[in-house]
């Protein structure tokens, strides 16, 4: 008992450990990625303190976490005290409490460490079967966060993001939850080293298999860490800070660091839903669990650049594309995302169940191209009948028609012919 | 405006073809730019070590000086005419009787305000003798707000520091000595 308990405090501090200073590191690299994007050098001037040694600005996450330290801890007089801390608290602590559940290795060789009679599994909390469940719900409480930090903040552009971000967050729930069904549908586990462990002895990671899923899942991840192009939580143009607009200070950067963690949490899910989490053809071996050193490193190593390579693309993405407006995003995830997901679902289920059968007729690969054809008409209908592009431009057509009901006394901007589009 | 007005120019968006429609193409080419830009040549230049190349320092509108004729006078002749000019108010001039044959007044006091300053070089426009001009000096910094008020000699010395480098415009572009 003593000891399986200080193995998971032993994990537990690695990877709170690893996750704050990769934090730390992810918010230099964010400001990096935003420079080099924008043709600029980017903090590349903190080194080591009181020398000249600049190291590229590696310093500057200490430097930055610090300054967050040192900052007046201001409490404006008309929040709510209470709920003003307790929701930053609550929404970084289930940030974190999601790793619990998710894998961030595979195992270490049996008998690999002296002293443990047991073989190491690189997961805080091994073998809990609703993994995915309890995930999920975590995932939803910092909802609450938002929404406490919003309220309690008592300000309008606090209140606006939070209540941006309630309906964000549910409507992307829905999509997210549909693509990981079909996830589970396929491997029958809700364990997360369960769904590495398949797609690691099939070789075929569930995003060649379930393209339409990756997709969706992806899409949703953004939205669930209300990255760009899904930020309206906190577009700056719009609502100053979002919901912490009134935050300053250590309640401020825990905010900060819990956006962070949903979106380390996201690249973690889809590279573990989706890529083949520790898998790389040739190098980890399959899904047995008896590995050498060198593949347990390996595995390791194969994860981690994954999620690198995720973060990076979340990263790029905040400057490749536009914010959508609120409508759009609405209408992206309950007119486009969910049907789409729906059909993933059907789709994997009659995979599922009629796998021999169709396994004989078309054989794998067959299955596979099918699952692509089925990704891409789907993807074509919802793209020419789903309203993704809602025309708002001004047109003659709806100027003229705006000066005759203004003519007629009437409210502009009502009718005509592109005003009568989905909104 | 009416809306058949024949001064209004309707412009209508294009619309989405069938590959804007389908969203992802779209995305991809955003990715596209963005990474091409990951990688391409920076813009910055890191200022302390590496200084800014001035297009032309002949236009440049920094910190400002007060020429000095072949005889290392001081060219102005008190006309008052930039401390007109300055949108800022940030020129106190001081004449009084020139010592000098070849003129009536000449400044005995000359204040520049460097820190109301706007930089906007109509002083430099409003010279008839071009006594006073802006220099491509711009990393101007001091320890007190007395000591970014310019006086003559401070001006004067300024011109003794950029003569060589920025020959005075007039000459260069061809005006009267
Ligand atoms: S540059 Fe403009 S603001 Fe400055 S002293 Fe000359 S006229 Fe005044
Ligand atoms: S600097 Fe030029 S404009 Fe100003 S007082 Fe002297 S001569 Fe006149």
């Amino acid at each position: 008992m003593l000891a399986i308990s200080i193995e998971a405090l032993i994990k537990i501090a690695l990877l709170v450990g690893g996750l704050m200073t990769g934090a730390a590191y992810f918010v230099l690299l964010e400001r990096w990625i935003a420079a080099w994007v924008q043709d600029r050098k980017g903090p590349n001037r903190v080194g080591i303190p009181l020398t000249k040694i600049k190291l590229f600005g590696l310093g500057q996450p200490l430097a930055d976490g610090l300054k967050f330290i040192f900052k007046e801890e201001a409490t404006p007089r008309h929040v709510d005290k209470v709920l003003f801390t307790l929701a930053p608290i609550s929404i970084l602590a289930a940030a974190l409490a999601i790793y619990a559940v998710i894998p961030f290795g595979s195992v270490l060789p049996k008998d690999g460490v002296p002293g443990v009679d047991h073989q190491i599994n690189l997961i805080v909390a091994p073998g809990i079967d609703v993994g995915m469940i309890y995930m999920f719900a975590l995932s939803s409480i910092a909802v609450y966060g938002v929404i406490l930090g919003g309220w309690a903040s008592n300000s309008k552009y606090s209140l606006l993001g939070g209540l941006r971000s309630s309906a964000q967050l549910i409507a992307y729930e829905l999509p997210m939850g549909l693509a990981i069904v079909g996830v589970v549908l396929m491997t029958g586990s809700m364990r997360l080293e369960e769904v590495i462990g398949v797609q690691a002895s099939t070789g075929t990671w569930f995003a060649f298999s379930q393209p339409l899923g990756f997709v969706i899942f992806v899409v949703a991840s953004f939205a669930e860490a209300a990255r760009l192009p899904f930020d309206l939580p906190e577009a700056e143009q719009e609502l100053v800070g979002g919901y912490h607009t009134e935050y300053a200070g250590m309640r401020l950067i825990m905010y900060l660091i819990a956006e962070f963690l949903h979106m380390i949490t996201a690249s973690f899910l889809i590279a573990i839903l989706f890529l083949g989490g520790w898998h790389f053809w040739g190098i980890t071996g399959g899904s047995s669990t008896d590995v050498t050193w060198f593949q347990a490193i390996a595995r390791i190593v194969v994860l981690n650049v994954k999620i690198f390579a995720i973060i990076v693309f979340f990263m790029l993405a905040r400057w490749s594309w536009p914010r959508f407006r609120f409508d759009q995003l609405m209408s992206l995830a309950w007119k486009v995302m969910l049907p789409l997901g729906l059909v993933n679902l059907v789709a994997v289920a009659c995979l599922v169940e009629y796998q021999p059968v169709l396994e004989s007729k078309l054989g794998s690969l067959g299955i596979t191209a099918a699952m692509w054809a089925i990704a891409f008409v789907a993807w074509i209908a919802a793209g020419i009948l789903a309203p993704l592009h809602s025309d708002n431009s001004a047109r003659k057509d709806n100027f003229v028609l705006d000066a005759e009901r203004r003519n007629r006394g009437l409210r502009p901007g009502i009718a005509g012919p592109s005003a009568t589009g989905p909104y | 405006m009416k809306p058949d007005d024949a001064q209004v120019n309707w412009v209508e968006e294009p619309k989405l073809g069938l590959t804007g429609k389908m969203y992802l193409p779209l995305i991809f080419s955003g990715l596209a730019v963005t990474t091409k830009h990951l990688f391409g040549p920076k813009m910055t230049v890191s200022f302390p070590e590496q200084r800014p190349e001035i297009g032309n320092p002949l236009i440049y509108r920094g910190v400002h000086r007060l020429n000095k004729d072949e005889q290392g006078r001081v060219k102005c002749v008190a006309c008052f005419l930039c401390a007109t000019a300055c949108p800022a108010h940030c020129i106190d001039i001081i004449a009084a009787p020139s010592p000098w044959p070849d003129r009536d007044k000449y400044c005995e006091s000359f204040t520049i305000d460097e820190l109301r300053c706007i930089f906007c070089g109509m002083c430099e426009e409003a010279c008839p003798v071009d006594a006073v001009e802006l220099t491509s000096l711009f990393d101007l910094t001091g320890r007190s707000r007395e000591e970014m008020i310019f006086d003559k000699e401070k001006l004067l010395s300024v011109y003794d520091m950029t003569k060589d480098a920025e020959p005075m415009k007039s000459r260069v572009m061809g005006a009267s000595p």
